[in-house]
């Protein structure tokens, strides 16, 4: 079976952005995996593909501007789907934090995880619709 | 501070982040930190009842201080009050903070619990889904049992909002995977099966996902979904691209969807109905030829949303194996994609033709692609790009080619990366093996080989060598010739020392002829290196010495001089002067004719399948696909494998003595396990150690006696681990001071295994630890009790250790445990009869059904066999008992030759449930067994074999 088991954002330093994490991991190995991630992702360049084996899995990643968006999944998922799945979250993180940057994400850490459960849910994909997505988080926000 | 000026809620928070990033130092931070923390304490405590919104901006202080890093040990009984407010936020930052911040045994499940039931029955689909949310998140068995039969009620009703129906089936899917066990099939099932067809995308999405879990773990439950999947990618691959709008990515109809319906697909063989399967054919070509129309955009996204759903396509197509006129085209595609400007798109084509090179129908076209694959070996800029040519020329490699490509990735060895030397060094050792016609190539690739990358020649690779060698005599006298020649560098390899010491040591006669390689110049040449080798490589070669005295009487007055000199009689090392005492000694005393017995020539060794193929997988890891092609190549007739079996080089280690043995002593046991540093090669060890005394009658050479008693304890330790593979209870450790006996019960995924400690002294144990480590934490999870740190004298203390399979897996965990028993501190480790096989389920079935699944499990990958000879007596009751004890059905009256066993059973891991079926055929006559696994896993089959096959 396929599945995600996490995602990470990252900045170029290292610092989490955001950590979602679809299986068990006790903290020590969390802090292990981000750290792991980390050094294998910020090492490639525009020349390198975003895929990298990472233990028994695999890594997608995609960079914008200072920071990686990660995805862990099984080493015979789809990556391009994965890639993909990646840019259609950081569209809808653009238009719901109109032209997206990194403090958006530190200041609003808590309506990212929103934004993430809009979308992927239980380390699969939920929603692929950018209208329905956001539709649904302008309700959300309309009820604060 | 982007936040704030947006004008959102909880300026307070904003302010403390601001704070905190301010901090220049650690320490400011911490103190920050500690401020805020004394701040949220007191207003917790304080007499006025705080408002709401109050109490949602501390506990997401107290959420961002976490996630910062920091312990969070208050604030979560004001997390779970939020959860009852009306109020959206509060009650959205209430279950954040419970997601994050989760902990199973905490006193307030119970609450928890009770205002996720609230939220779930108060039909705001807003607040159902927080909960649905919450519980997908968390996932703990708790949840499971209080919700796990109620969401399938939402999931499937009428009035269920469709975003709730979302939530609900992935909620479902997560229950089913973390406590499959509590997740009960029912008459929804037949309902979610009708989710494909919903008229909204997002829930079709979702639907999807359970669906193919569910179908993965019982497929005829939910063979219906495969007509309803095919209708539903039909219309997405036929419609033009506005009609599902909100859906369509960059131009392109459904991608992830679409992905998702063929992966779906793949848990099925191709449909039988005929119109089914030509709709299914029809969508495939329709996929295939959109990969040909020029693009609608020349966005990246657009390309990468169309080859997603292409290559899923492929791997479908790869899957049924089926349509000879698919896979030619979609290789044709793939061979396109080589040349590519993109760089992700060139990795995945060889990625995706590493699979197609083993079909039948396609491995002709593959080949084709040879040239532009060797060229990327040369000019791809990143590594693992570079890796993945290797491994499609590996798979594409037979004996029309195998020249050539032997050639080009050695010459590509000479500038590969380091990480991938090793396995490209294990890959042109089996190819050269594998496809050799002629063994002159064979020897000159492997001596190439060392001489090239002579650091990543593995045991294995030089071991196997000197095995063909000495089964083939047609090739000994060049491999001598080859051998001495390369000695004559004046730099050379010292494993090139290794297998030249050897080789001479046996076969040096056939060139002694010739007075350019005479005996005398040979012995001068082998011992010119002898100074700069390792130990045990100088240990080789004094065994090579006294074979020479046996082979050539002329030189043996000048090796007698060697062996005599200071240098070897009193060398530091007790190997090395062991064997210069014990050498001189034998070569003294004994006639002519006890030599020439004790020395005589190697006898051929069994003929076995290479342990260089079991290394190179070990190294690969599970799920790798360019190994499955070893075995399907029988499929193109090029070469014949039938079994597969590790360590069968190590008699050599043993006539050699090359191993240095672990040290005596109270303390073995943990020699011996930590001779297993890296975590790969632990059972191949545990097996090595067997055959190793296995093979100790065919001994010529005389080493050892006191290393003997450390063999037969090291076997102890060993042996105890697979008696276990069959039983649950039991002692697996004792010394003088500490016993170890374990009770366990395991069931579906999940084990619990009672570890007791019994201090066999009178005096205490002191600095009691214990502690589980297990080599990959993604495949288990094991979560342990403490115990006391003080073991009292003739006490005995009970730990209890909880055990997750995640995926299936190879490597033990491992037990350590350390304590101070008078002054000295001990330690021990011990590797915990934690095997695959704990993880089965019986499954009871008829004849027909036997064979009807044995016949799906058809394909090369999906089945090991073993061929061994009987260990214990042939006893029809004890082989049914230990069939039983392997957690397999026995099943009666299947197998049409009585004397025949056949089992079945399911293999539970979180991921996944393989199914397995296995067969032992007795051989009385010859006592000799063989076994047969079938299983939808290759990595699964050959574990199994592996365990069961060392129980008879």
């Amino acid at each position: 079976s396929l599945w995600i088991r996490f995602i990470l954002i990252q900045n170029r330093a290292g610092k989490t952005r955001l950590a979602k994490w679809y299986m068990q991991f006790d903290d020590d190995e969390k802090q292990k995996l981000i750290e792991e991630v980390h050094a294998v992702v910020t090492v490639r360049d525009a020349k390198h593909t975003n895929f990298v084996e990472f233990r028994n899995f695999k890594i997608i990643y995609r960079r914008y501007a200072g920071l990686y968006f990660c995805i862990c999944v099984d080493v015979t998922d789809n990556n391009l789907a994965y890639l993909e799945g990646i840019h259609n979250f950081v569209e809808v993180l653009n238009e719901y934090f109109h032209n997206v940057c990194e403090l958006d994400l530190v200041f609003n850490f808590y309506k990212v995880y929103t934004v993430v459960d809009e979308m992927f849910l239980a380390g699969e994909i939920r929603e692929t619709s950018q209208t329905k997505v956001l539709k649904q988080l302008l309700m959300l926000q309309s009820l604060e | 501070m982007p936040a704030v000026s947006k004008g959102d809620g909880m300026r307070g928070l904003a302010v403390f982040i601001s704070d905190i990033r301010n901090c220049k130092s650690k320490e400011a931070e911490i103190k920050r930190i500690n401020k805020e923390l004394a701040n949220i304490r007191s207003k917790f405590k304080g007499d006025k009842a705080l408002d709401g919104y109050s109490k949602k901006k501390y506990v997401c202080k107290l959420l961002f201080i976490f996630l910062l890093g920091h312990d969070i040990d208050f604030g979560h009984m004001e997390a779970v009050n939020l959860l009852s407010s009306n109020k959206y936020t509060e009650k959205q930052i209430g279950y954040l903070f419970i997601s994050v911040l989760v902990n199973s045994n905490s006193d307030l499940i119970r609450l928890i619990n009770n205002a996720i039931k609230n939220d779930l029955a108060s039909r705001n689909p807003t607040f159902m889904n927080l909960a649905l949310h919450c519980i997908a998140n968390v996932g703990s068995r708790e949840m499971a049992e209080a919700f796990a039969s109620e969401i399938p009620n939402i999931l499937v009703a009428g009035d269920t909002m469709d975003s709730v129906k979302q939530s609900a089936a992935l909620c479902l899917l997560r229950l089913n995977r973390t406590s499959p066990d509590l997740v009960p099939m029912g008459e929804w099932t037949a309902r979610v099966v009708h989710l494909l067809n919903d008229q909204h995308l997002g829930v079709v999405t979702a639907a999807t996902s359970l669906i193919t879990t569910l179908a993965q773990k019982s497929p005829d439950d939910f063979k219906t979904s495969v007509s309803l999947a095919v209708a539903r990618l039909s219309r997405i691959v036929t419609s033009a691209s506005i009609d599902l709008q909100d859906y369509t990515y960059y131009f392109v109809a459904a991608p992830w969807l679409s992905v998702k319906l063929l992966r779906l697909l793949q848990c099925y063989p191709p449909p039988e109905d005929a119109a089914l399967r030509s709709r299914l054919t029809e969508c495939l070509e329709t996929i295939l030829n959109k990969a040909q129309e020029p693009p609608k955009s020349k966005k990246v996204q657009h390309s990468n949303a169309k080859n997603a759903v292409l290559f899923e396509a492929i791997s479908l197509i790869i899957h049924h194996d089926s349509e000879p006129t698919l896979l030619v085209r979609a290789c044709n595609q793939l061979g396109q994609f080589l040349q590519h400007r993109e760089t992700n798109l060139r990795y995945l084509a060889l990625e995706s033709m590493c699979t197609l090179a083993s079909s039948e129908f396609s491995h002709e076209a593959v080949k084709t692609h040879m040239e532009t694959v060797i060229s990327a070996l040369k000019t791809e800029r990143d590594v693992s790009v570079r890796q993945r040519a290797v491994d499609l020329l590996y798979a594409m490699c037979d004996r029309s080619n195998a020249k050539q490509i032997v050639a080009e990735m050695l010459s590509y060895l000479e500038t590969a990366d380091y990480s991938i030397r090793e396995e490209i060094v294990l890959k042109v050792a089996i190819l050269a093996e594998k496809y050799a016609v002629d063994y002159t190539w064979y020897v000159d690739t492997i001596l190439n080989l060392i001489r090239i990358a002579g650091d990543y020649v593995s045991e294995e690779v030089w071991y196997r060598v000197i095995q063909i060698v000495i089964n083939r005599d047609d090739v000994q006298g060049y491999a001598a010739k080859t051998v001495f020649e390369a000695l004559q560098a004046p730099a050379c390899h010292e494993n090139l020392v290794k297998v030249g010491g050897y080789i001479l040591g046996e076969f040096g006669n056939l060139i002694a002829g010739d007075s350019r390689s005479s005996p005398l110049v040979q012995f001068n040449l082998l011992h010119s290196k002898f100074h700069l080798c390792s130990v045990p490589t100088r240990a080789l070669l004094l065994s090579a010495y006294i074979k020479f005295i046996n082979l050539f009487p002329e030189v043996k007055a000048t090796i007698q001089d060697v062996l005599r000199s200071d240098s070897q009689l009193r060398n530091a090392d007790v190997e090395l002067q062991q064997r210069a005492v014990e050498y001189l000694r034998l070569s003294s005393i004994a006639s002519t004719d006890i030599l020439a017995t004790v020395l005589e020539e190697m006898p051929p060794f069994p003929e076995r399948e290479s342990s260089i193929l079991a290394k190179l997988k070990k190294k690969k890891g599970p799920g790798n696909l360019p190994d499955m092609d070893d075995a399907k190549r029988n499929v193109n007739g090029s070469t014949e494998h039938s079994e597969k079996n590790e360590g069968s080089t190590y008699p050599l280690t043993d006539l050699l003595n090359l191993n240095s043995t672990p040290s005596a002593g109270p303390s073995l046991l943990v020699d011996v396990f930590s001779d297993s540093s890296s975590p790969a090669s632990v059972d191949v060890s545990e097996e090595n150690f067997l055959r190793w005394v296995d093979q100790v009658p065919a001994l010529k050479i005389l080493p050892i006696k006191k290393k003997m008693e450390v063999l037969v304890i090291n076997l102890n330790c060993v042996l105890v681990n697979f008696r276990f593979v069959c039983k649950n209870n039991g002692v697996i450790y004792e010394n003088q001071l500490l016993q170890i006996g374990l009770k366990s019960e395991y069931r579906q995924n999940l084990g619990r295994m009672y570890v007791f400690y019994g201090n066999k002294t009178s005096t205490q144990f002191l600095n009691f630890s214990s502690s589980v480590t297990s080599q990959n934490t993604l495949k288990t999870h094991i979560l342990s009790t403490a115990v006391d740190p003080v073991i009292e004298g003739g006490a005995q203390v009970q730990q209890i250790l909880n055990i997750e399979c995640v995926s299936d897996f190879t490597d033990a965990p491992v037990l350590n445990i350390q304590f101070r028993y008078g002054g000295a501190l001990q330690n021990i480790a011990v590797k915990l009869p934690v095997m695959l096989n704990k993880f089965f389920q019986p499954t009871e079935m008829t004849s027909q059904d036997f064979f009807q699944r044995w016949k799906q499990l058809g394909a090369p990958q999906q089945e090991v066999q073993k061929i061994f000879k009987a260990k214990h007596p042939m006893d029809t009751d004890v082989i049914k008992a230990k069939i039983l004890g392997f957690g397999v059905a026995l099943l009666d009256g299947v197998d049409p030759n009585s004397e025949n066993f056949v089992g079945a059973g399911v293999i539970h891991t979180k991921n996944s449930q393989v199914g397995c079926l296995l067969r032992l055929e007795p051989n009385a006559q010859a006592q000799m067994y063989r076994l047969t696994l079938r299983t939808s896993r290759d990595s699964v089959s050959q574990r199994l074999c592996d365990l069961l096959s060392e129980q008879f």
